[in-house]
């Protein structure tokens, strides 16, 4: 509850903060940005506070202790990220996930200094003032200004996520003719997620199918953990390129492991024990999940590390199987309590395995019913008849 | 007392490597197809105890793992063999490129699978039909080593799975990866029935002990065969 209350008041207080400076659109005349450190002095953040920030960062980003000192020195002396965020075709699960992030200056960094420029569900500008947000920093910060999308876009009829009258498509593409980089918020802007499940109407498309020379970092979760949100930002304004990244796009540093080998639940796989059901004695003891179809083992993301809610807590922590919500086409993988996914075009829960023995199973009828044609019509080979004999 | 006397003398179709890579290949498939079943759906095994009083899950993965390994590793020696071996077992039996390959692989069917027709095959190692069918499997294996050893890639350092690790991404994850090595695995089992059924078959109707080939490396050939074999311009066939 104190958790939600605190998050209320950032929001509160991130609103307010976006609307008096919008209101104040000399801001965007300035060249002289203010550093990101300099507008958390100003919002009452202490410099130990902000230290302690740096540190987390660098933690999470897996650098050895110098990086603390680079991140403070980005921090202090950079002028902050020009930001536009998007959002088409999505919940906006990755704005609420984001604003819960566990240290109060990630909250601000995005919410108060990055993302000010246009943020449709945040910013307090609407309608003529919110178009002009963004495009007076198209036009201000040509090659300097980040992209960042949440959502998918839809590629069957344009028309079916449209703001302001143009669709996403073309807004997307006319951002990204300029900007620097491209940050794919979550498993829509990635992989397209539940829009881009069987059967796709919409047609919908992760953001690095529709745009094309820049590059793009998969965010991957639904929603991603905040700090791993607030990490990559960090990142890009600390060493001012973007971080490493999988075959799939995704940041490396949060990216690289399993969840099921960070698990805390992982010795209950090796040993054997696995809940049955989620009411049984091992559920109790908190054995591994597998059998009730933890997506663990194939699904890339650091919720066993930096968890989620302040390091409170995380999906199998509190008794329930992984989804996979960071890999791609993980709605199409289900259904969720099984870990063997369902065959698409054999109707409605028919497993890998029971194709297989119903394959079987006719493999057998026919070798029978070969033996059985092979004794009648092989009869003279088989007794050895004299073939003129007939 | 029944007893025929027939024209037949033996040949050396299998040489020792090929009839060791196929007991190997054969006892990896049955290692891993039942370790497979139990990874894919561990039974209940154990109950209302410690995580640290047991490790046989994961000694049940272990053994997926060596054997896959050799699996894998067989399967490269059999494939170099399908260059350095005899004439039975070099790389052209397996792929049908030639218009003869095509004629027995439908006369095969016509004889021994539909059985309307009643001729000989004059095929001394594998029929065509056969060597197109492990030509398949073949690519069957290569499609579970990059789906097991991308999976694999994950929780190993080694320089072996890290060579799968790009398969991972080409199929969109782990997820998609999983599903088609479970589905793979389904065609090991069916053709492991049909290929027992079938040598079963042979030996019954044809009584050559075309079982004990594959331990002895000695098939018994009609002598007309070997003939053919040996002139093939000699006498059209039929």
């Amino acid at each position: 509850m104190a958790v939600n209350i605190r998050c209320l008041n950032y929001k509160i207080m991130c609103i307010n903060s976006s609307l008096s400076e919008l209101i104040n659109t000399d801001r965007f005349m300035e060249n002289n940005q203010p550093t990101f450190y300099e507008e958390t002095r100003k919002d009452g953040i202490s410099r130990k506070d902000f230290l302690k920030f740096c540190t987390t960062m660098a933690a999470f980003l897996g650098l050895e202790a110098s990086g603390v000192g680079q991140i403070v020195k980005a921090l202090q002396t950079k002028p902050r990220l020009p930001v536009i965020w998007f959002h088409f075709q999505e919940c906006t699960c990755c704005s609420e996930s984001f604003i819960r992030a566990s240290h109060p200056i990630v909250a601000n960094i995005v919410l108060d200094k990055i993302s000010l420029d246009y943020q449709e569900t945040l910013m307090a500008a609407s309608g003529y003032q919110a178009e002009e947000a963004y495009k007076t920093v198209m036009a201000k910060f040509p090659g300097e200004y980040i992209v960042m999308v949440e959502g998918s876009i839809p590629t069957e009829n344009e028309a079916y996520c449209c703001i302001g009258g143009r669709s996403a498509k073309a807004i997307l593409e006319e951002a990204v003719a300029n900007c620097k980089a491209v940050v794919a918020w979550g498993n829509c802007a990635s992989a397209g997620c539940v829009q881009a499940a069987s059967p796709n109407p919409t047609g919908a498309k992760p953001v690095h199918k529709v745009i094309s020379g820049k590059p793009v970092i998969n965010v991957q979760g639904c929603p991603p953990i905040a700090d791993v949100m607030a990490g990559v930002v960090v990142h890009l304004l600390t060493f001012d390129r973007i971080p490493q990244l999988d075959e799939l796009g995704r940041p490396k540093a949060f990216y690289s492991r399993r969840v099921h080998d960070t698990c805390y639940r992982r010795a209950s796989f090796d040993a054997g024990l696995f809940v049955e059901s989620f009411d049984d004695e091992g559920a109790k003891r908190g054995y591994c999940l597998y059998k009730m179809g933890c997506k663990g083992p194939v699904t890339y993301n650091s919720c066993g590390i930096i968890k989620w809610n302040d390091g409170v807590s995380y999906p199998i922590q509190s008794g329930h199987p992984c989804i996979g919500c960071s890999e791609e086409g993980f709605w199409d993988n289900g259904p969720f309590y099984q870990h063997l996914p369902d065959v698409k075009g054999f109707g409605i829960e028919v497993t890998a395995d029971k194709i297989g023995l119903g394959l079987g199973i006719a493999t057998a009828i026919g070798v029978a019913g070969h033996a059985v044609v092979t004794n009648i019509r092989k009869h003279r080979e088989i007794e050895n008849t004299p073939e003129s004999g007939s | 007392m029944k007893s025929r006397s027939i024209p037949l003398r033996e040949v050396y179709v299998w040489e020792m490597p090929v009839r060791i890579y196929h007991w190997v290949n054969a006892l990896c498939i049955t290692a891993l197809c039942i370790t497979g079943f139990v990874i894919g759906n561990p039974p209940a095994l154990m109950r209302g105890t410690e995580a640290y009083y047991n490790y046989w899950f994961g000694t049940v993965r272990f053994i997926h793992f060596v054997s896959a390994f050799l699996f894998f590793f067989n399967f490269v020696f059999r494939t170099y063999w399908g260059f350095a071996g005899n004439e039975f077992s070099r790389w052209y039996n397996f792929i049908p490129y030639k218009r003869s390959q095509w004629k027995e692989i439908f006369d095969v069917i016509r004889v021994d699978i539909l059985q309307v027709t009643h001729k000989q095959i004059d095929s001394i190692g594998h029929n065509s039909l056969a060597a197109f069918i492990y030509f398949i499997t073949f690519l069957i294996f290569l499609l579970q080593c990059l789906t097991g050893f991308g999976m694999y890639s994950a929780m190993s350092s080694s320089f072996l799975p890290k060579m799968f690790a790009w398969f991972v991404p080409l199929m969109g994850g782990d997820m998609a990866v999983r599903q088609l090595h479970h589905i793979l695995m389904w065609g090991f089992i069916l053709f492991a029935m049909v290929h027992i059924y079938l040598v079963f078959y042979h030996d019954y109707v044809e009584r050559r002990g075309i079982t004990s080939s594959m331990i002895g490396g000695w098939k018994f050939i009609e002598e007309d065969v070997i003939d053919r074999h040996d002139n093939p311009e000699a006498k059209p066939k039929d």
